[in-house]
C-alpha cells in the first residue's frame, strides 16, 4: 500500500469501503428488520457513505478538501447518533426502516456535517484563533500549485476559479441527470424507470421526479457558483483592488457551498422527493427523507450567496480605483451590484419557507397544513418572494458579460453606458414587485392577479433597452467573432427567445393555458442559457487567457459552438411547441395519444448533442491549460486594466496602482485611455 | 441612409414571415371551451408581437455581422458613437406604451374567460392522489369520467384531501390549482363535442403522470341520456356491494389499485380478499376484514412486499359503515 500513488490507493479504498460499507449495511438491515434482504437502502446507503469516506481517507495529506469529506460524513454519522441515544433514552422510535436513522436524527446529522466540514477543512482556523486571542497575519501565502485550489486560500483570484471549477462539476451533474431522464423520456410508456425499477427505497417514477427536481436546484446552485466565480475573479480586478473587502468570508462563502452540494446529493440517496425545485407543501411535507437533506442542501448554499453578495457589495463601494467615479465603472461592475443587491436581500426567503416545512416536519408545526390552520398558498408567496428575483440573479451577471465584450469585439464604444447600467438596477427593483406571476393558476385571492400582471409585464422596459443597445453597438461597428464573441451572439439570438416566450406567461389569460406545461420549461431553459451559459461560456473562452497565460483552442471553441447552439435551439423550440399542445411539466410518462413521441425524440437527441458539446469544452479545457498557446499580453486589444497587466496575475493584483482618466469603452476615440498606472 | 432602409425593409418582410410560418403551424390545440377564445385571440396578438420583435433585433443583428465586418488587414477602430439619448428615451417609452396596452388586452380578455352565467350547471370535483372524480349533485351520482353537455356553462367546485392538484383540459385552455382545504372554482362553457382529458398540471407525487381522466363533450340530448343511466345505477346500488363500488370510485381508491389483477402503484384487488398476503417484514398476513380494515384506516400498519417505496394516505374520515361496504364490494372481487 505503501508504495502506491495516493490516487491509486484511493480507488482500491473505495472499491474496499463500497464493499465492506455493503456487509455493514446488510448486518444493521438485519439488526432492524430481522431478516436479511440484498437489496435493502441501509446497506446501499452505507456501502456508499463508507466507501466515499475511505476513498477521501486514500487522498488525507494530500488533498485538504478530502479531510473535510471525511470530516463531514464522520459529522453525520456523529450527529445522527447522538440524536438516535437521546431518543432511545427517551423512549421515542430511535431506528426504524429503510434508512436507520429517524429523520430528526439525519436532519441534525446533516447539519453537524456541515459544521464537521468546514472545520475539518480549516476555513474557520482563523476566526477560531481570533476568538482565543491568538494574532493571526493579515495575509498568508497559497499553497504550491494545485493544492492551493483545495485548500483555504484568500486569494479572490483562486476563490474565483474554485467557484467555477465547482460549478463546472454541478453542471456536468446536473446535466447528466438530466440526459437520464431525457433518455426515459424519448418514448411514451416506460422504458427504464418502471415499476419494477428499486434504488434507494425509490420505484421508476420516484427515482424520476428526484432526478427532475435534483436536476432543476443542482443546475440552480451550479449557476449561483458560476456567476459568483466570475464576480469573485473579475470584480476586483476590473475596479483596481488588491483583493475582496473581507478575504476570510470570501473563502467561507465558497467553502460553504460543497457542503451543502453534498446535502443535495444526499437527497438522492434517502428516498429522494417528487416535488420539484419548488418544495410546494403539502405534497413536500409528505416526501420522504430526501426532502429534508434538499431543504437543508438550499439552506446552507443560502449562506453563501448573501455573504458573497455583502462581501461584493463592499468591495465596490470601498475599493474602486482613484477616479472610477459610478458612472465610469465597468458595466459588469454595474451587473454584480445589481445582482448582489438581490442576493444580498432576497435570499432569506427561500431559506426560511424551506424552514418553515423542515420545522412542521419536524417540530409538527402546522404552518402550511390546513388541519392546523395553515395555508399552503402562504408557502408559494414566500418562496416566489426570492425565486422570481433570484432569475435576475442567474441573468444580470450574464447580460454584464454581453455588455462588457461587446465594444471589444466591435471596436466600437458600447452605445447608451449609463443606460445599460441604469437599466440593470431597473431590472433588479421591478423584480421585487413580480413574484406572484408564478401563481395566477394557485388559487391566491383573484383581484391580485391583474397589478402583477401589470408590474411583471414592466420588466420587458429595461430588458428591451438591453436589446436595443446591444444592437445599435452593432452597428457600423467593425465586427470580428473569435469564439467569446460567437458565445456572445448567441446569447443575444438565445435571451431574445427567452424574452419574447415572457409575456405570454406574464398575461394572466394566456397564463391560464401555458402554466404549468413544456411552453414553461423551454422559455425558462432559454432565458438561462441566453442569460447565464453562453455568456458564461464567453468569459470562460475571453478570459481564460488572464487566469493561465495561454488562450484556449479556437477550433473547439467554435466546433463547441456550432454544436451547441442549434441542438439547444431545436430543444427549446421543440419544447415549447409540445407544451403549447398539452405536454405538462415535471411528468415521468406522456399519453401517447397525444402524438409527442416524435418530438420528444428529437428533443433528446438534441439533449445528448448539448452534451456532447460541453464534453468538447471540457477536453479544450485541459488540453488548453498544458498545450494551449501561451498569451501574455493584451490578446483582445482591451481597453479594460486588466488586459494591460501580465497574465497571469500575482497575488494581490497589481504592481502598482492605476487611476482612471477615461471612459470605459471609448474605442475609436484617438489617443483616449480608460487606465493609467502609477510609474513604479 | 441605405442600410436603414434595407434593414427596414428585411425587418418587415422578416417579421411577415415569421408570424405566418408560426400561424401555419397551428400552435394551440382545438379550443373546445367559450373560454378559450380571449385567450387565442390574446395568443394571437402575441404572436403578432413577438414575430415583430423577433425580426426587430434578429434582423439587424445579422444584417451587421454582414454588413460591418472587419476586412482583412485593417486594424483602426469603428466609428466614436457613444449614444444617442433620443434614441434611447424613445425605446423605453414605445415599449412602456406597448406593455401597458397588451396588459389592458389581457385583463380584459381575463374577464371574457371568466363571464358568468348564474344558470350554469355545477359538478364538484375530488381530486386526490392520482384519481378524479366528479359528483354531478343535480343528478345525485358520482363519476370517474367527466361529460359535459355543449353550450351550457358548468361550474367546477373543486376540492382535494391530500396535496395541490391542478384541474387542466388542454382544449379548454383555463387552468385552475385544487388547494387542500379550501373549494377553488372553475367556469368552463363546453362549444366542440368530442373526447378529451382531465390532466392533472400540478406535480402531486410518483403517479402525477397518471393523473388523466376522461372529459368528454356531449350534445344535450346525450349528456341527458348518460345522466339518467347513471342515475339508475346510483339508485339501483341500495346493496352494501354496490354503495361500495361507488365509495371506491369516489375516493380514488381505483387510481392506485387495479381491480383486473394488473399492478399499479399498490397492489391489485382482485382475488385479495382472504388470500395470504406477504408483508415486507418477511411474515404473511390473512386478507380478513380486520387486516382490511387496519389497512385502509392506517395503511403504514402493515406494508405488502414489493410495495415499500410508495406510502398510502390514510383515510380516517371513512365512516364504519362505508367500509364495511367497501369491505362487502372487496369480496365480490374473486
Amino acid at each position: 500500500m505503501k508504495n502506491m500513488k495516493p490516487m491509486t490507493r484511493a480507488f482500491w479504498l473505495l472499491l474496499f469501503g463500497l464493499l465492506a460499507g455493503y456487509g455493514v449495511g446488510l448486518g444493521l438491515d438485519l439488526l432492524v428488520g430481522g431478516r436479511v434482504n440484498f437489496t435493502a437502502s441501509i446497506a446501499g446507503l452505507f456501502s456508499l457513505l463508507i466507501g466515499v469516506a475511505l476513498f477521501f481517507l486514500g487522498l488525507v495529506g494530500y488533498r485538504t478538501i478530502a479531510r473535510a469529506i471525511v470530516w463531514q460524513i464522520a459529522g453525520t454519522l456523529g450527529g445522527a447518533l447522538f440524536v438516535t441515544a437521546i431518543r432511545a433514552l427517551m423512549g421515542l422510535k430511535a431506528i426504524s426502516p429503510p434508512f436507520l436513522f429517524v429523520e430528526p436524527a439525519w436532519v441534525f446529522g446533516g447539519l453537524t456535517g456541515v459544521i464537521c466540514f468546514l472545520l475539518g477543512h480549516g476555513v474557520v482556523d482563523d476566526w477560531i484563533k481570533m476568538a482565543r486571542g491568538i494574532e493571526v497575519p493579515e495575509r498568508r501565502a497559497d499553497a504550491p500549485g494545485w493544492q492551493k485550489y483545495y485548500s483555504p486560500s484568500l486569494d479572490h483570484k483562486v476563490i474565483g476559479v474554485q467557484y467555477i471549477i465547482t460549478a463546472l462539476i454541478l453542471l456536468v451533474l446536473g446535466g447528466s441527470f438530466a440526459l437520464i431522464f431525457r433518455t426515459e423520456l424519448a418514448s411514451s410508456g416506460l422504458q427504464f424507470l418502471t415499476t419494477n425499477f428499486k434504488l434507494f427505497n425509490q420505484n421508476g417514477l420516484q427515482f424520476y421526479n428526484t432526478l427532475m427536481s435534483l436536476h432543476g436546484m443542482i443546475m440552480i446552485v451550479s449557476i449561483l457558483l458560476g456567476i459568483a466565480g466570475l464576480m469573485n475573479y473579475l470584480v476586483p480586478l476590473l475596479i483596481g483592488a488588491h483583493d475582496m473587502a473581507f478575504p476570510r468570508l470570501n473563502a467561507f462563502s465558497f467553502w460553504i457551498a460543497p457542503p451543502a452540494a453534498v446535502l443535495l446529493l444526499a437527497s438522492l440517496i434517502l428516498g429522494g422527493f417528487d416535488t420539484g425545485w419548488t418544495g410546494y407543501p403539502p405534497l413536500s411535507a409528505k416526501a420522504p427523507i430526501g426532502m429534508q437533506m434538499f431543504f437543508l442542501g438550499v439552506f446552507v448554499a443560502g449562506w453563501s450567496s448573501i455573504l458573497g453578495a455583502l462581501n461584493l457589495i463592499a468591495t465596490v463601494v470601498r475599493m474602486r480605483a482613484k477616479g472610477m467615479v459610478a458612472f465610469r465603472m465597468p458595466i459588469f461592475v454595474w451587473a454584480s451590484i445589481a445582482t448582489s443587491l438581490i442576493a444580498l436581500t432576497a435570499t432569506q426567503l427561500i431559506g426560511l419557507s424551506f424552514q418553515l416545512v423542515m420545522f412542521q416536519r419536524l417540530f409538527g408545526m402546522g404552518f402550511f397544513d390546513p388541519a392546523k390552520g395553515g395555508n399552503p398558498i402562504l408557502f408559494q408567496h414566500l418562496f416566489w418572494f426570492y425565486s422570481h428575483p433570484a432569475v435576475y440573479v442567474f441573468i444580470l451577471p450574464g447580460l454584464g458579460i454581453v455588455s462588457e465584450l461587446l465594444p471589444v469585439f466591435v471596436r466600437k464604444p458600447l452605445f447608451g453606458y449609463k443606460w445599460i447600467a441604469m437599466s440593470s438596477l431597473a431590472i433588479a427593483l421591478v423584480g421585487f414587485f413580480v413574484w406572484a406571476h408564478h401563481m395566477f393558476t394557485s388559487g391566491m385571492n383573484e383581484y391580485l392577479r391583474v397589478p402583477f400582471m401589470y408590474s411583471t409585464l414592466l420588466v420587458a422596459v429595461p430588458t428591451g433597452v438591453k436589446f436595443f443597445s446591444w444592437v445599435a453597438t452593432l452597428w457600423k461597428g467593425k465586427i470580428t467573432t473569435p469564439t467569446p464573441m460567437l458565445f456572445v451572439l448567441g446569447a443575444i439570438v438565445v435571451f431574445l427567445m427567452g424574452g419574447l416566450s415572457g409575456p405570454p406567461n406574464a398575461t394572466v389569460s394566456t397564463d391560464l393555458h401555458l402554466h404549468d406545461t413544456y411552453w414553461i420549461v423551454g422559455h425558462f431553459h432559454d432565458t438561462l442559457f441566453g442569460g447565464f451559459v453562453f455568456p458564461f461560456f464567453a468569459a470562460l473562452y475571453y478570459w481564460f487567457p488572464k487566469a493561465t497565460g495561454r488562450r484556449m483552442n479556437e477550433k473547439l471553441g467554435k466546433l463547441h459552438f456550432w454544436l451547441m447552439t442549434p441542438s439547444f435551439l431545436v430543444l427549446s423550440l421543440g419544447m415549447m411547441r409540445i407544451g403549447l399542445l398539452g405536454m405538462r411539466r415535471r411528468i415521468g410518462d406522456y399519453d401517447p395519444l397525444q402524438g409527442f413521441d416524435a418530438t420528444h425524440l428529437v428533443l433528446t437527441i438534441a439533449g445528448f448533442a448539448i452534451a456532447l458539446s460541453i464534453l468538447i469544452f471540457i477536453v479544450n479545457l485541459v488540453i488548453s491549460l498544458k498545450r494551449g498557446e501561451p498569451a501574455a499580453g493584451n490578446l483582445w486589444n482591451s481597453r479594460s486594466p486588466e488586459w494591460q497587466a501580465p497574465s497571469p496575475l500575482p497575488a494581490h493584483n497589481y504592481d502598482t496602482p492605476f487611476e482612471v482618466v477615461g471612459e470605459p469603452y471609448d474605442y475609436g476615440l484617438p489617443g483616449s485611455k480608460y487606465v493609467e498606472f502609477a510609474k513604479k | 441612409m441605405r442600410h436603414f432602409i434595407i434593414v427596414g425593409i428585411l425587418v418587415i418582410v422578416a417579421a411577415s414571415l415569421t408570424y405566418m410560418g408560426l400561424d401555419a403551424l397551428n400552435l394551440m390545440p382545438v379550443a373546445a371551451s367559450a373560454q378559450a377564445g380571449p385567450i387565442d385571440w390574446m395568443w394571437n396578438w402575441q404572436v403578432v408581437a413577438m414575430s415583430f420583435l423577433f425580426a426587430l433585433i434578429v434582423v439587424p443583428l445579422l444584417y451587421s455581422l454582414a454588413a460591418f465586418r472587419r476586412k482583412k488587414g485593417d486594424t483602426a477602430d469603428a466609428e466614436h458613437i457613444v449614444g444617442n439619448t433620443k434614441l434611447e428615451i424613445g425605446w423605453t417609452i414605445a415599449p412602456l406604451f406597448i406593455v401597458m396596452v397588451f396588459a389592458y388586452m389581457g385583463a380584459y380578455s381575463l374577464a371574457e374567460t371568466r363571464r358568468v352565467d348564474p344558470q350554469a350547471m355545477i359538478v364538484n370535483v375530488n381530486a386526490s392522489q392520482w384519481a378524479w372524480s366528479f359528483e354531478y349533485p343535480d343528478y345525485g351520482f358520482v363519476s370517474t369520467e367527466l361529460r359535459l353537455p355543449k353550450d351550457k356553462q358548468v361550474l367546477l367546485r373543486m376540492q382535494s384531501k391530500d396535496v395541490i392538484h391542478s384541474f387542466w383540459v388542454p382544449e379548454f385552455r383555463v387552468k385552475q390549482d385544487i388547494v387542500p382545504g379550501r373549494v377553488t372554482e372553475l367556469r368552463i362553457t363546453p362549444t366542440l363535442d368530442g373526447a378529451y382529458k382531465v390532466r392533472c398540471a400540478e406535480i402531486c407525487g410518483t403517479s402525477h403522470a397518471y393523473m388523466e381522466s376522461p372529459a368528454l363533450v356531449l350534445s344535450q340530448g346525450d349528456f341527458m341520456a348518460w345522466a339518467t343511466e347513471q342515475q339508475g345505477i346510483a339508485a339501483a346500488a341500495q346493496t352494501p356491494e354496490g354503495k361500495g363500488a361507488l365509495l371506491v370510485k369516489s375516493s380514488g381508491c381505483l387510481g392506485c389499485h387495479s381491480i383486473d389483477g394488473s399492478k399499479l402503484v399498490g397492489p391489485t384487488w382482485l382475488g385479495l380478499f382472504g388470500s395470504q398476503v406477504p408483508l415486507s417484514d418477511g411474515t404473511t398476513v390473512t386478507a380478513d376484514e380486520a387486516y382490511l380494515a387496519e389497512s385502509i384506516l392506517n395503511p403504514s400498519a402493515k406494508i405488502v412486499a414489493g410495495f415499500e417505496t410508495q406510502a398510502m394516505p390514510a383515510f380516517a374520515t371513512l365512516t364504519e359503515e362505508e367500509i364495511a361496504n367497501i369491505l362487502a364490494y372487496l369480496k365480490t372481487l374473486k
